[in-house]
C-alpha cells in the first residue's frame, strides 16, 4: 500500500502564529509570560500584586482570557495598565490567534513586560503555544499536595510553578514538601515560589526574580 | 481535549497532501500522540469518523499510534520507559533525559492506494 510520509504536527497551525508572536515579541525586546492554573489558584491576584509593586519601573501590558466577563480586565486596570480582554464564550483555553488578534491592541513598543493570564483550566492550555517566554504554573495550598501528579503535562511544560495561599496552611492539609517533590519529580528543572498574595509573604523573591529577567 | 477540532486539524493537513496526489484514494491516517497528551482515543475517531462521513474521505481510517513515555539518559545512555512520571534516569538517578512519547500531537503518514 502505498505511503504519503507527512510527520506534521496536528496543532501546526497554531505553533506557527504562536512564532510569529514571539518574533514580535523579540523585535519588541518584551517578556511574557503565560500564567495558568486551576480556576481561583490566584492568578489576578497574583497579577494584582505584581502591577502594584513593578508598575512605577517596567512598562507592562496585561492579556486577560476568561470564558465569560471581563471581571479581571477591571481589575487589572485599576493599575493604569493597558489591558485587553478575551473572551472565549465557552473555549476553555487562549490559542495563538487569540493573543496575536489581542496584540494589535497595544503599542508593543512602549512595552517590556507582558502577562497573559490564560483561562482558568490546568489541562487544555498545556498543549498551546502562545509565544510567550516562560509558562507559569500556579496552584494553592487549599487544592491538594498531589495536583501536580494528577496534571503531569501542565507542570511538565511550565518553566516556574508559584505555590500561593501559604499563609493558610495551618488550616489546611497540604505537605508543602510533598506537593515540591511531586513537581520536582515530573520536572526537575522547575523553579519554584511560594507565596501569599493576601499576606504578601515571599512575594519579595518573584518580584526580584522577576526584575532580574525583566531587565536581561 | 478537543477531539473535534484536532480531528479538522487533521483533515486540513490531509487535504494539504492529499489534493497533490489527484489519483490517489485515502484509506488510513496515521497519528502518533504522546502519552501526556489529554486527547481520548475513542473521542478522536468518533470526531474522525463524523467529519468524513459523506466525504471523499468517508472509506478512510484513522490510526492512533500512542507513544509510551521513554527517556534515554543523556549522562549513562540507559534506555527506559519512564513510569509514574518520574523523570530521573533508573541507573543512575541523572535528570538530564531526552524524552519521548511525551507531549507528541502529529500525523505520521497516509495510506493510499
Amino acid at each position: 500500500m502505498p505511503v504519503i510520509t507527512v510527520e506534521r504536527k496536528i496543532l501546526k497551525k497554531n505553533d506557527e502564529i504562536a512564532a510569529e508572536n514571539r518574533r514580535l515579541f523579540d523585535e519588541n525586546q518584551i517578556y511574557v509570560i503565560n500564567l495558568l492554573s486551576s480556576p481561583g489558584s490566584g492568578k489576578t491576584s497574583l497579577l494584582e500584586k505584581t502591577l502594584e509593586h513593578l508598575n512605577d519601573e517596567v512598562a507592562i501590558g496585561v492579556v486577560e482570557g476568561d470564558v465569560q466577563t471581563d471581571n479581571d480586565a477591571q481589575r487589572v486596570s485599576r493599575y493604569q495598565v493597558p489591558v485587553v480582554q478575551i473572551v472565549t464564550n465557552g473555549g476553555c483555553h487562549l490559542e495563538a490567534l487569540l493573543v496575536q488578534k489581542a496584540l494589535q491592541n497595544f503599542d508593543l513598543s512602549r512595552l517590556q513586560f507582558l502577562v497573559i493570564e490564560n483561562v482558568g483550566n490546568l489541562v487544555c492550555p498545556a498543549n498551546y503555544d502562545l509565544g510567550e517566554t516562560l509558562k507559569v504554573v500556579m496552584m494553592s495550598t487549599t487544592e491538594g499536595d498531589d495536583k501536580p501528579a494528577k496534571y503531569p503535562a501542565m507542570f511538565r511544560v511550565s518553566d516556574i510553578m508559584i505555590i500561593n495561599k501559604i499563609d493558610l496552611l495551618d488550616y489546611v492539609d497540604f505537605d508543602l514538601e510533598k506537593a515540591k517533590a511531586y513537581a520536582l519529580q515530573i520536572n526537575p528543572k522547575l523553579h519554584i515560589f511560594e507565596l501569599s498574595c493576601k499576606t504578601g509573604q515571599g512575594l519579595d523573591q518573584w518580584l526580584s526574580w522577576l526584575r532580574s529577567r525583566i531587565q536581561t | 481535549m478537543h477531539e473535534m477540532s484536532i480531528a479538522q486539524n487533521i483533515l486540513e493537513i490531509v487535504d494539504e497532501y492529499m489534493v497533490r496526489e489527484p489519483a490517489a484514494k485515502l484509506l488510513e491516517v496515521v497519528v502518533e500522540i504522546g502519552e501526556m497528551v489529554a486527547v481520548v482515543p475513542d473521542s478522536l475517531y468518533f470526531s474522525y469518523d463524523v467529519l468524513v462521513e459523506n466525504s471523499k474521505y468517508q472509506d478512510s481510517k484513522l490510526i492512533i499510534n500512542i507513544l509510551p513515555l521513554q527517556g534515554t539518559c543523556r549522562s549513562c545512555g540507559h534506555v527506559f520507559k519512564i513510569e509514574n512520571y518520574n523523570f530521573n534516569c533508573p541507573s543512575c538517578h541523572s535528570l538530564d533525559l531526552h524524552v519521548q512519547g511525551g507531549q507528541e500531537l502529529r500525523i505520521s503518514h497516509l495510506e493510499v492506494e
